[in-house]
């Protein structure tokens, strides 16, 4: 036992000694909270538009000055002629060209009818479909306010509701996949890395010969981690409420156990992709591929996955990030209990005690 | 220059002899490529929608046979209680209500106006916004052809006096797939060649055959050049790779010259192995590297407008993103292949990586030290 | 030996590591193809004089002098004259024998006709033909040493620099080992080798001893044995570190 904790303490000295890796260990988690926070949202501000406008009227200067009012859009250009539409678009700087035809207002004057015609840059088709829909709700609202004077008969009002998260608010969805992420970078990564090392460095064999059971060593790899990852999941969630105002409307005690369970889980998981890897870079590439785009992509954090095609929502439902984001937002959003995520906490249980099987299995077999 | 051929040959045979190796450079990304196109879609395709229909009219009938007709919307459920229906929410089991209170289709008729609820699961905030539009569309649609059949007036269009026309260029069936697929492939590429450049030099420090190499009459700059044409390599052959299998499964265009991208990556590309030189330069095991790679790649790829448009962000972050080299190929990229933009269009991104890429690759040349 | 002229030669070497002095004041000279053995306990200074004289490391203060060159101002002119095996490993383990052959001949900038013809060569001596195509990593350690050190001559240097080169391997490989460094400095190549098994200081021609930075003694085996009055060089360090 006292060898035991000994080695466990030069694992800790290892890494700790290390600042540089510390450094990033927990500058980590707090950029990435604070990019989703405040970098990336679905919000559309400051997009900027060329306006084509072939009549040049008082009706279409309202309307340019309508759209231009708001905050969605910048006038890059105004363009006079058919071959800058293109022109405008390859240079890459504006999303949109507002065409106006030919004498608006008289048309609208004296037939009650005019066109305007937009043209969206849709090799970004997401961006590009927000942004003609807000163009198109500016022109409307002119229309029913200016032009219209009144609203419909027989008008259906529809009340929306959100439920759990009021103001649509990110965090609700960045700060359970950002903990997912970080915690299965530090732990998964992390430890298959470091054992990984050994074998390269041919320590590993050193160790094995030494009067530690193989067991004591990887678990001594391991628990520097494991409290690493802790911290570094107890430093978003401090960020979460303190800063963006996340609310935990469940047991913060049961949240953290539920952490624990799933870093141990990611920390299993890098045992057995360091007992698949002799070196360092492919414990690397094994981890960066089979984790870090797929928990972004797959969990549910960044693309609902109702959307994606059959195969990949049973791939999907595979990723232990995604039941550890279900587990994490029914705890914080809806102040869940053990009741409502039982089905989900059995199922990182399962996962963890399949890789150490795993794990244990292959390291026996590569001991004979 | 024939010492460089050597290095060549030697960094080669290694990649080329680790057989756990291969199949992660060349076989896995492109799963991954094929695989995560898919996942990243903002199309909804099935909206599990709760209904609760207290009114039971023609007209309710009516609005629930439209969401029902619908090939977004999957009816999860009926009843007559809220609270049931909430709870079906919180269950997952729907994400959507469409509340239609008792007496819908007399107010409607009698008031001139009535009104209907929906409540929406707001967890995840993207999908809750993209059902909120659908919703709505489909309840004004449903209200114009109402309006139509109880007013006798022409068509709803036809009453309103500014018609609006969208058309999307480049991508008119808004495909998905188009916009991602170049994205990912950035990534990809990337990966593999910063990682690969860092690490391999790292990995020669912690083997202590870097000192060997330290010991030789070799230039500089004829190790570094060694050390980063491989990668360049096998990035490109991703890249190409990469490219065609989004030609032939996923058809995407390639309008632009292809010439040019590769040209274009090729520039980039100095930039990243020049990061991922320096990055060597800095740490001294591939634990290091791999972490402080990692930061950045994370970073970079969030802010590089992969999923949300660079031009919304906050001004400071549009600062960083001077220094992002992704934003800057995410952009062209996009640009060449979908809509063909020529060198000219790309010139500003070209010479900013140029510049980038010579100020990187000088500093990584000045920071490795062949004597401590 | 006696008219051969001055190979290496430190006057005042000092090299400092923040306060800690690694090297004190160290001058001496070794001749051409001499045998020179560099002796200590470990932590001496051994390995951080050997860095600065086959330049991978700066001294803090001194002259040094290799081949007729100076390692301050013409570094890369004394690389082309030396030749190095660190006690860590040089090889590439997943290259074969003859892979890590060519790369270092190619890089010391020879000839891909003169690598090959002295490949074949030097298999033949070694007898490894065998074994050619054989990644480093299933070899044994001694054949590896083996092969790291007629990789370090690969290039015909004037002086090969050898640190620790039979740490870790039975007395047979080691015994093999020092027929191959006599076989050197037969051609003329001066071998300059940090050891701390004071039995094969005997195998030098001369000897350093250093203790905690600071050179000690300096001389061949047999007059330091008789100087220190003792029955082999064993006994000479332990008189010389108490």
């Amino acid at each position: 036992m006292k060898r035991f904790l000994g080695f466990v303490k030069k694992e800790f000295n290892h890494i700790f000694r290390d600042y540089r890796t510390m450094l990033i260990l927990f500058g980590m988690p707090i950029a990435q909270i604070l990019i989703f926070g405040y970098v990336v949202s679905n919000e559309i501000k400051d997009i900027r538009i060329a306006i084509y406008d072939k009549s040049k009227d008082n009706v279409t200067q309202e309307i340019t000055n309508k759209l231009l009012a708001s905050d969605f859009f910048i006038l890059d250009r105004n363009i006079i002629n058919d071959s800058q539409i293109e022109e405008a678009f390859k240079s890459g700087n504006i999303r949109e060209v507002i065409i106006f035809e030919p004498h608006f207002a008289e048309k609208l004057e004296r037939e009650g009818k005019a066109g305007i015609q937009i043209l969206a840059d849709a090799s970004d088709a997401n961006t590009a479909n927000i942004v003609s829909n807000y163009t198109s709700a500016i022109v409307k609202t002119y229309m029913r306010n200016e032009l219209m004077k009144g609203s419909f008969p027989y008008e259906i009002e529809t009340k929306i509701q959100i439920l759990y998260n009021k103001e649509m608010k990110g965090v609700y969805m960045f700060v359970p996949g950002t903990m997912a992420l970080i915690l299965m970078l530090v732990s998964a990564m992390m430890t298959s890395i470091s054992i990984a090392r050994e074998k390269e460095m041919g320590t590993m064999e050193v160790l094995l010969v030494s009067p530690l059971r193989p067991l004591h060593i990887v678990l001594g790899k391991v628990i520097p981690y494991i409290g690493l990852a802790f911290v570094n999941a107890l430093v978003i969630i401090a960020l979460s409420y303190f800063v963006f105002g996340m609310p935990i409307h469940g047991s913060l005690t049961f949240l953290l156990i539920e952490t624990l369970l799933f870093i141990l889980m990611a920390l299993s998981l890098g045992i057995l992709i360091s007992t698949a890897s002799n070196n360092q870079m492919v414990a690397m590439f094994i981890s960066m591929f089979a984790l870090m785009l797929p928990t972004m992509l797959l969990s549910g954090f960044i693309f609902p996955i109702e959307n994606m095609p059959k195969v990949l929502q049973w791939l999907s439902a595979i990723m232990p990030a995604k039941y550890f984001i279900i587990i994490v937002k029914n705890i914080m959003i809806k102040g869940s209990g053990i009741a409502v995520v039982w089905k989900e906490t059995l199922y990182l249980i399962g996962l963890t005690i399949l890789f150490l099987a795993i794990s244990v299995k292959k390291f026996k077999v590569r001991l004979e | 220059m024939k010492k460089i051929l050597y290095i060549l040959q030697k960094e080669f045979i290694q990649v080329f002899r680790n057989k756990t190796m291969l199949p992660m450079i060349f076989g896995v990304p492109i799963i991954q490529l094929v695989v995560l196109v898919h996942a990243a879609t903002l199309e909804m395709k099935s909206i599990d929608l709760y209904i609760v229909d207290k009114d039971l009219s023609s007209l309710s009938t009516k609005l629930v046979n439209k969401f029902e007709g619908s090939p977004f919307y999957t009816i999860s459920g009926r009843s007559f209680s809220i609270d049931q229906a909430n709870k079906e929410i919180e269950n997952n089991k729907a994400d959507v209500i469409l509340h239609i209170p008792n007496g819908f289709e007399h107010n409607l008729i009698r008031n001139n106006s009535s009104e209907i609820q929906l409540l929406i699961d707001g967890i995840n905030g993207t999908a809750a916004n993209l059902i909120n539009a659908y919703s709505i569309s489909v309840i004004s649609d449903f209200n114009k052809n109402i309006i139509v059949d109880l007013t006798q007036m022409p068509k709803m269009a036809e009453m309103e006096p500014i018609s609006i026309q969208t058309s999307f260029w480049y991508n008119p069936e808004l495909n998905y797939k188009t916009y991602m697929l170049p994205g990912i492939l950035v990534i990809l590429v990337t990966i593999i060649s910063l990682f690969m450049t860092a690490m391999n030099i790292v990995r020669e420090k912690e083997m202590g055959t870097i000192e060997q190499i330290n010991v030789t009459p070799i230039r500089k700059y004829e190790f570094i050049i060694g050390k980063l044409v491989p990668f360049m390599i096998i990035a490109l052959f991703e890249l190409a790779f990469g490219l065609t299998i989004g030609k032939i499964f996923f058809h995407i265009p390639i309008v632009g010259s292809v010439g040019l991208l590769f040209g274009f990556t090729l520039v980039y590309l100095l930039v990243v192995l020049s990061l991922g030189l320096f990055i060597s330069t800095l740490a001294s095991t591939q634990q290091q590297v791999m972490f402080i790679s990692f930061f950045f790649m994370l970073v970079f790829i969030l802010m590089s407008g992969i999923f949300t448009p660079t031009e919304s962000m906050p001004l400071w972050a549009q600062r960083v993103n001077i220094i992002n080299p992704f934003y800057y190929y995410m952009r062209v990229i996009r640009m060449i292949l979908l809509k063909g933009s020529e060198f000219w269009d790309i010139s500003r991104e070209f010479f900013s990586l140029l510049i980038y890429g010579t100020i990187m690759l000088s500093l990584a040349t000045w920071r490795y030290r062949k004597v401590a | 030996m006696v008219n051969h002229k001055n190979i290496i030669e430190v006057k005042n070497l000092v090299k400092k590591y923040g306060s800690f002095v690694a090297n004190d004041n160290l001058t001496f000279e070794v001749k051409e193809s001499e045998i020179f053995g560099f002796l200590g306990a470990n932590g001496a200074g051994k390995t951080t004089t050997l860095k600065i004289l086959s330049g991978l490391s700066y001294p803090t203060f001194g002259d040094v002098n290799i081949a007729g060159f100076d390692v301050y101002r013409e570094r890369e002119k004394v690389k082309r004259n030396i030749g190095y095996m660190s006690q860590k490993f040089s090889l590439y383990e997943d290259l074969t024998v003859k892979e890590n052959i060519r790369f270092y001949g190619g890089i010391y900038g020879l000839s891909g006709r003169y690598i090959k013809e002295k490949t074949e060569d030097l298999l033949k001596r070694l007898k490894m033909e065998d074994i050619k195509d054989k990644l480093i990593n299933s070899l044994p350690l001694g054949w590896k040493q083996k092969i790291a050190f007629s990789v370090a001559i690969f290039h015909n240097p004037k002086i090969v620099f050898l640190d620790e080169p039979t740490g870790g391997v039975d007395p047979i490989t080691r015994r093999d080992f020092w027929e191959m460094i006599y076989e050197a400095s037969n051609t003329g190549i001066t071998v300059f080798v940090t050891t701390h098994y004071m039995d094969e200081a005997e195998y030098c021609d001369r000897v350093c001893i250093m203790d905690q930075g600071r050179i000690e003694a300096i001389n061949t085996p047999s007059l330091l044995k008789k100087q220190y009055n003792a029955k082999n060089m064993d006994e000479v360090f332990i008189k010389i570190a108490r």
